[in-house]
């Protein structure tokens, strides 16, 4: 997951979202296409329209000048971000879309990215076409990043613990223990994958396998133990004799697992997820999904790659839902279309469980495989749209 | 057959449509295909196959690409002579824009297939290269007699992070890149020259490229690739031929232990880079932006400007590098490698789908370097490992060439140094 920033969003989702809503811009008095030109130098920042009716407006901000470029609208009292566009490079043009309910606002550009920027009024006039904007919107998102960050704190504690209990019985040499805390333990991991990868090197150190590593990598983590509970045949190892891991290097595989777990941890406390973040990082599971989970190449030794796909489905439904009510009033049809889809991906993940524990991935027919993997695609598409209508 | 020195054509020069002169193809008497009627010259739109160096690399880039790696079957050096002297006269034939042989002879599967019977030459070239494989096998054993010719730079790739080789896709004792503006004419030639090899070297894989991923002159518009981005942008350009010679042709000075016979040659490094496009048209603009590092119409830096100037790295943005340190422009900018540059000639494909409902498409990466060992490993390794960019893709096929340099005349052919 890269760096994002709340608020800030770029035209094509946008204006896809937008499209499928219904709305259209509806500021004929600027653009033929209706969006507010506005030209960012040094020394002024022109914005081609001061009067706009209310609902969906595309501003079309060029940097004119030399430096970085940011636009803001702010509320009345020049203090309130309603939403911004920044990283504007000289000479490059980025579309900031917003919903603004009638009222008085200001607009700022900030060249250099410095100061309180060059300001401007801007009035919001009634519209009657246009769609409703909740007022509490900013408590919402509030509310959507604090259970968010909540529950991925509580699957990266619960990861804690069950990963020392796995580490434990794998060093112990109760294999059988190891084995069946496996995939459960992993769950955890996989709901809040994106959280992980978000921290450059933990990532591989925790989750690498062995087709992920280049040519004299160390191999540590999850998938390093997973090959030594489920020892592959000679065969099955590119004709290699497996050999087992000594007493002391599982000690030292063990222990790194737990102590790069910790560090997770350690390095997620304080992480302030914003909206746009968590709807990008759920599309970011389900890419997980589709890239190996799908495929069986998650858990070549285990075949628990059901467990995983779970975990990765339950991430995304989580952050799905803390956004649903922010989504829900700008794009109902689109909340409607995603309530269905993950229903639909349960209801075959169901299929293939028994009290929690799923089938081996060697068990899935090639019917069956296909059959998760068109449901995946299927709802990737409309989750793709829920960052873009989120922040619009 | 005849003798090694004896050509099997005659040729004579003639003005090719961009005024340069084009050797062009006529039957004499001792031709491999003895008989066939005498074209005049070779046809407008064609390229030399004679020169310095091959064809099919500093060329404007076609839009083209039938791409195919062949394994030897011949045991000995004679032989193998034989068949790249064959394949010399053929490509110099096909490149002309004309028909192979004899085709009028009722009784006999005409010489030349025919798919290319009402077409130009389309701008044919033809590129020959030499795998690490042809001069030792798996165990080392020299195969032909010239294991002590085998380049320093031809080494193996090392497995890279994330490595999803397959073994249909990669390697191979030599390769043909044919490029054209026809496809069929460039699968007309390949499958010619195959057919040539026939019992003496097979096809190990093959490959198609529709689109040109990255232009080679500057009278070229930079193209885009599957991504829907701008590609080789920073691309070395047939213009400059400073930068060429240091970084394209290979000699002693720029490569390490570089044989006689390389000289004036190159490195081919293919990768094939499957995209994974579907989850990529549902990644935010943004996020494909920071992740290339330009913006996607205008193929500017994120630092500004337009597509040709240079990129800001030091510009700082809200929360960061405007361009950012992942980005696939700055990681593989030439100031970030040593000031070492390639030249990228991919192309676009498309091949079936992955089972999934899923689209098979990406890029045929090459690239023709100096030498892989200072010119394409390390930045492959960086890719691999660091570049945003490699989330969205799987490398499954790879292969390092080194390519001869040019074929001079009618009595010369591919790879001759070797066999002195």
């Amino acid at each position: 997951m890269t760096s994002h920033h709340i608020l800030s969003t770029f035209a094509i989702t946008s204006l896809a979202a937008m499209t499928l809503a219904g709305c259209t811009p509806n500021n004929p008095a600027s653009g033929f296409d209706g969006s507010i030109k506005v030209s960012s130098t040094e020394s002024e920042c022109k914005v081609s329209a001061t009067e706009i009716k209310a609902g969906n407006t595309v501003f079309n901000v060029t940097n004119d000048g030399s430096q970085v470029t940011e636009f803001y609208i702010l509320a009345e009292d020049g203090l309130r971000i309603i939403s911004e566009v920044e990283n504007i490079g000289p000479g490059i043009t980025r579309n900031l879309t917003v919903t603004l309910s009638e009222g008085n606002y200001k607009t700022a550009c900030k060249p250099g990215m410095v100061g309180d920027g060059i300001r401007g009024d801007l009035t919001v006039t009634a519209n009657p076409d246009a769609q409703e904007v909740s007022a509490d919107e900013q408590k919402l998102r509030e509310d959507a990043q604090t259970q968010y960050a909540a529950y991925t704190k509580d699957q990266i504690d619960q990861l804690v613990t069950a990963t020392e209990s796995f580490a434990e019985a794998y060093k112990s040499g109760d294999d059988d223990a190891a084995r069946e805390q496996y995939a459960p333990a992993r769950l955890h991991f996989e709901r809040v994958e994106p959280v992980a990868e978000s921290f450059g090197d933990l990532d591989p150190a925790l989750d690498a396998r062995e087709a992920d590593l280049e040519e004299g990598q160390e191999w540590t983590g999850w998938h390093r133990i997973e090959k030594d509970l489920w020892q592959p045949t000679a065969e099955e190892n590119d004709g290699k004799k497996y050999t087992p891991l000594t007493d002391a290097e599982r000690a030292e595989v063990a222990d790194k697992l737990v102590e790069d777990t910790k560090s997770l941890q350690e390095k997620s406390r304080d992480l302030a997820l914003t909206v746009d973040q968590i709807g990008n990082g759920a599309k970011g599971l389900l890419d997980e999904v589709a890239a190996s989970k799908v495929t069986g190449e998650e858990e070549i030794w285990s075949h628990t790659d059901l467990s995983d796909f779970q975990g990765n489905i339950d991430g995304a439904k989580v952050a799905y839902d803390v956004l649903k009510p922010i989504a829900e009033k700008k794009d109902a049809e689109l909340t409607k279309d995603l309530d269905k889809k993950f229903a639909d991906v349960q209801q075959l993940l169901d299929q293939h469980s028994t009290d929690g524990t799923f089938v081996s991935y060697e068990e899935l027919s090639e019917d069956q495989v296909r059959e998760l993997s068109d449901a995946i695609d299927s709802l990737s598409e409309p989750l793709s749209k829920l960052t873009g209508t989120v922040v619009s | 057959m005849p003798t090694n020195n004896q050509p099997r054509f005659t040729r004579r020069a003639a003005l090719g449509g961009a005024g340069a002169a084009v050797a062009a193809a006529s039957a004499a008497g001792a031709g491999y295909w003895a008989g066939r009627p005498a074209p005049a010259q070779a046809a407008d739109d064609s390229h030399a196959f004679y020169g310095e160096h091959q064809s099919g690399i500093e060329t404007p880039a076609q839009d083209r690409m039938h791409f195919v790696a062949l394994n030897v079957k011949v045991e000995t050096a004679e032989e193998l002579k034989e068949l790249f002297q064959e394949w010399s006269e053929a490509a110099a034939i096909l490149m002309a824009g004309h028909e192979l042989g004899d085709a009028t002879n009722y009784e006999t599967p005409p010489d030349d297939t025919g798919e290319a019977m009402d077409l130009s030459a389309a701008h044919l070239t033809l590129t020959f290269g030499l795998g690490r494989s042809l001069f030792v096998d798996g165990n080392g054993k020299d195969r032909f007699g010239f294991a002590h010719q085998l380049p320093e730079a031809l080494v193996e790739v090392p497995k890279m992070r994330g490595d999803a080789l397959e073994e249909n896709r990669s390697g191979g004792d030599l390769c043909i890149q044919a490029c054209a503006d026809d496809p069929q004419v460039a699968v007309h030639a390949i499958r010619n020259l195959v057919r040539i090899a026939s019992g003496r070297a097979v096809v190990a894989w093959s490959q198609l490229g529709f689109g040109r991923t990255s232009s080679t002159s500057t009278t070229q518009k930079t193209p885009r690739n599957l991504f829907g981005f701008k590609d080789g942008t920073n691309s070395l350009k047939t213009e400059n031929a400073d930068l060429l010679a240091q970084h394209v042709w290979t000699s002693t000075e720029n490569s390490k232990g570089n044989p006689n016979w390389m000289n004036g040659g190159s490195y081919l490094a293919t990768r094939r880079i499957r995209m994974l496009i579907e989850p990529w048209d549902r990644a935010p603009l943004r996020e494909q932006e920071d992740i290339i590092g330009r913006t996607k119409r205008e193929g500017a830096p994120l630092s500004g400007g337009g597509e040709f100037d240079a990129p800001d790295f030091s510009m700082k943005g809200r929360g960061g590098p405007i361009i950012p340190h992942n980005s696939h422009l700055y990681l593989m900018h030439p100031d970030q490698n040593n000031g070492v540059q390639m030249l990228r000639r991919g192309f676009n494909y498309t091949d079936g789908t992955d089972g999934l409902g899923h689209l098979d498409a990406g890029l045929f990466f090459i690239a023709f370097v100096c030498d892989p060992r200072t010119h394409f490993i390390p930045m492959l390794r960086t890719m691999t490992s660091s570049d945003a960019l490699s989330e969205y893709l799987k490398h499954n096929g790879s292969a390092l060439f080194a390519v001869p340099p040019g074929i001079r005349d009618e009595n010369d052919f591919i790879a001759s140094g070797l066999f002195e």
